[in-house]
């Protein structure tokens, strides 16, 4: 068996501050297979976002061993390996959709791309963006800024994808068309893909893998592996089995409570 | 088929009204532009139509106020030397406006990279601007000698306080995501500071130059008051020791405008620099 994309063994994260010691994670352990697409899903407060942080060494574990792509968190992010997209789309206001794409080219040390990575302009084409180019955040809508940051995340080729409730605040049309386009980039670029989310419908559409965490304090609850054909259209949602998996990680959600 | 043809005209009506909607739209609008126009031009005619009117009916006489006519005629018939005394003013409100907020952004600079620093010396700046303007000129004139030293050091004073709060602020009030994309990015502090930081703060810095443009102003005239022979400053106390209310009048209108220009020269400036808007959270 190849190399985990992400190794997570007994990852505990606490925060101290004056009036209490909050455990956002306890003892979380979970593999992602490289290639795979794994949604971690929760209620609000399980420390799913922290647990993305700790991947993307933005928190350090207080306890317990994280291992990203056969390497520390911190060596995976200096090589460039991670991709990281925010809820908000955390566009720089100043530089328009192709500046912004191109921004991890101006800091961190890098200045070109690797060896056929894709350029900014193709990236903007393959989310859909074509044209769009000199427009500023401002005049683009939701969904279309939260493009633009899957673009930028996407530079560079990253070989893990890592993204914190992306959809969370765009409309349920524009986000049901971002999902199915996600599943289109997902497959194109063959990247792994961990994505937080508290839908269940998302969680279950978009990934193979669906990693179910509990909240106060978070643990994992359930590990389930999703047994979808992997071409997927927004239609498979009203079938049988999509609803019968759905409801079992319901019944996951439920019982952590 | 003729069911669908024969509406009784009713399309042809609806382009009628929704072209008639449209026409009136424009004209409401051409109006509005027209009244932003002719208003405040409206106001201020009014304000000196009130001030002649005073004058005249109160027979108010001409060493306590003049009268717009006679503060006109000041103004042509000694244009020379009121210009004259702009210039002095001019260069230390300007000269004053560059050292104050350069001193003000390098500052905040280094307070937002050396917390310490902030918390050591940031008292220290809200206790030198507690002392008011007119306090500080006395004190600088013996420091700084008769010139235009310490009318310049009272310009960069006044504009120094505006823009170290509001550049501090610009430099810290970064989208805390856009903040830990940049970590991701494995961005260096600098990079940090130059692509993100900097331009997240110019809109704050502008709003506090706009203020500094005014301020320097009336900083360079209240410098000038203490022992000064030229400059609009001292052409204020000079026409007031001589009742020469006329010139008094003339000499702060043209004070005020050179402040108005200035203002007017820095939106312009922000205007250039700043063509992005803020974006609210997706």
């Amino acid at each position: 068996m190849s190399t985990p994309a992400v190794d997570c063994r007994g990852v505990s994260v606490r925060f101290i501050n004056e009036r209490r010691t909050v455990t956002a994670l306890e003892d979380v352990s979970f593999q992602v297979e490289p290639g795979g697409f794994t949604s971690l899903l929760g209620p609000s407060g399980c420390g799913k976002s922290t647990l993305l942080r700790v991947v993307a060494d933005l928190i350090a574990p207080s306890e317990g061993r994280m291992s990203v792509l056969g390497s520390t968190p911190e060596e995976a992010r200096k090589a460039r390996a991670l991709g990281f997209v925010f809820q908000d789309a955390a566009l720089l206001p100043w530089r328009t959709a192709l500046e912004n794409v191109e921004l991890p080219l101006e800091v961190g040390g890098r200045r070109s791309l690797p060896a056929g990575a894709a350029t900014p302009r193709e990236l903007l084409a393959l989310v859909g963006l074509e044209g769009w180019e000199g427009s500023y955040p401002h005049e683009l809508s939701g969904g279309m800024r939260q493009r633009v940051s899957i673009a930028r995340a996407l530079l560079g080729g990253p070989r893990l994808l890592l993204m914190d409730e992306p959809f969370g605040a765009l409309d349920e049309l524009t986000r049901d068309r971002l999902n199915a386009e996600l599943r289109r980039i997902w497959a194109a670029t063959g990247a792994t893909i961990l994505f937080v989310t508290h839908s269940v419908y998302e969680a279950v559409f978009l990934a193979e893998q669906v990693l179910v965490l509990s909240a106060n304090p978070g643990r994992v609850a359930a590990l389930e592996t999703i047994a979808l054909p992997k071409d997927r259209s927004l239609a498979i949602r009203d079938t049988a089995e999509f609803v019968g998996i759905a409801s079992r990680l319901r019944g996951h959600l439920g019982s952590v409570h | 088929m003729t069911i669908a043809l024969d509406d009784g005209g009713f399309a042809t009506n609806r382009a009628a009204a929704i072209r008639a909607a449209e026409d009136a739209f424009r004209a409401r609008q051409a109006r509005a532009r027209l009244r932003r126009r002719i208003l405040p031009v409206a106001g201020i005619a009014t304000l000196i139509g009130v001030w002649a009117a005073l004058v005249y009916i109160l027979k108010v006489p001409t060493f306590v106020a003049p009268s717009p006519q006679l503060v006109a005629a000041t103004l042509v018939g000694r244009f020379g030397i009121l210009m004259t005394n702009l210039l002095p003013t001019a260069i230390e409100a300007i000269s004053g406006f560059l050292l104050g907020n350069a001193a003000a952004i390098l500052i905040a600079t280094v307070f937002v990279h050396k917390k310490s620093m902030e918390q050591a010396f940031f008292p220290v700046v809200v206790l030198i601007n507690t002392i008011p303007v007119v306090a500080k000129a006395p004190i600088l004139v013996l420091l700084l000698g008769n010139g235009m030293e310490p009318k310049i050091a009272i310009a960069a004073l006044i504009c120094f306080f505006p823009t170290l709060v509001n550049m501090v602020r610009g430099l810290e009030s970064v989208n805390p995501q856009s903040l830990e994309l940049m970590k991701v990015l494995s961005a260096s502090r600098r990079e940090i500071f130059f692509k993100l930081r900097m331009p997240n703060a110019l809109p704050y810095l502008f709003s506090a130059l706009k203020i500094a443009a005014s301020t320097a102003v009336i900083g360079a005239i209240v410098g000038e008051w203490i022992g000064s022979t030229t400059g609009i400053g001292a052409l204020i106390i000079q026409s007031t020791y001589n009742f020469d209310s006329a010139m008094l009048y003339a000499t702060v209108i043209v004070g005020s405008a050179f402040s108005v220009l200035f203002f007017l020269t820095i939106t312009l400036i922000e205007r250039l620099v700043v063509r992005w808007q803020p974006v609210a959270a997706v």
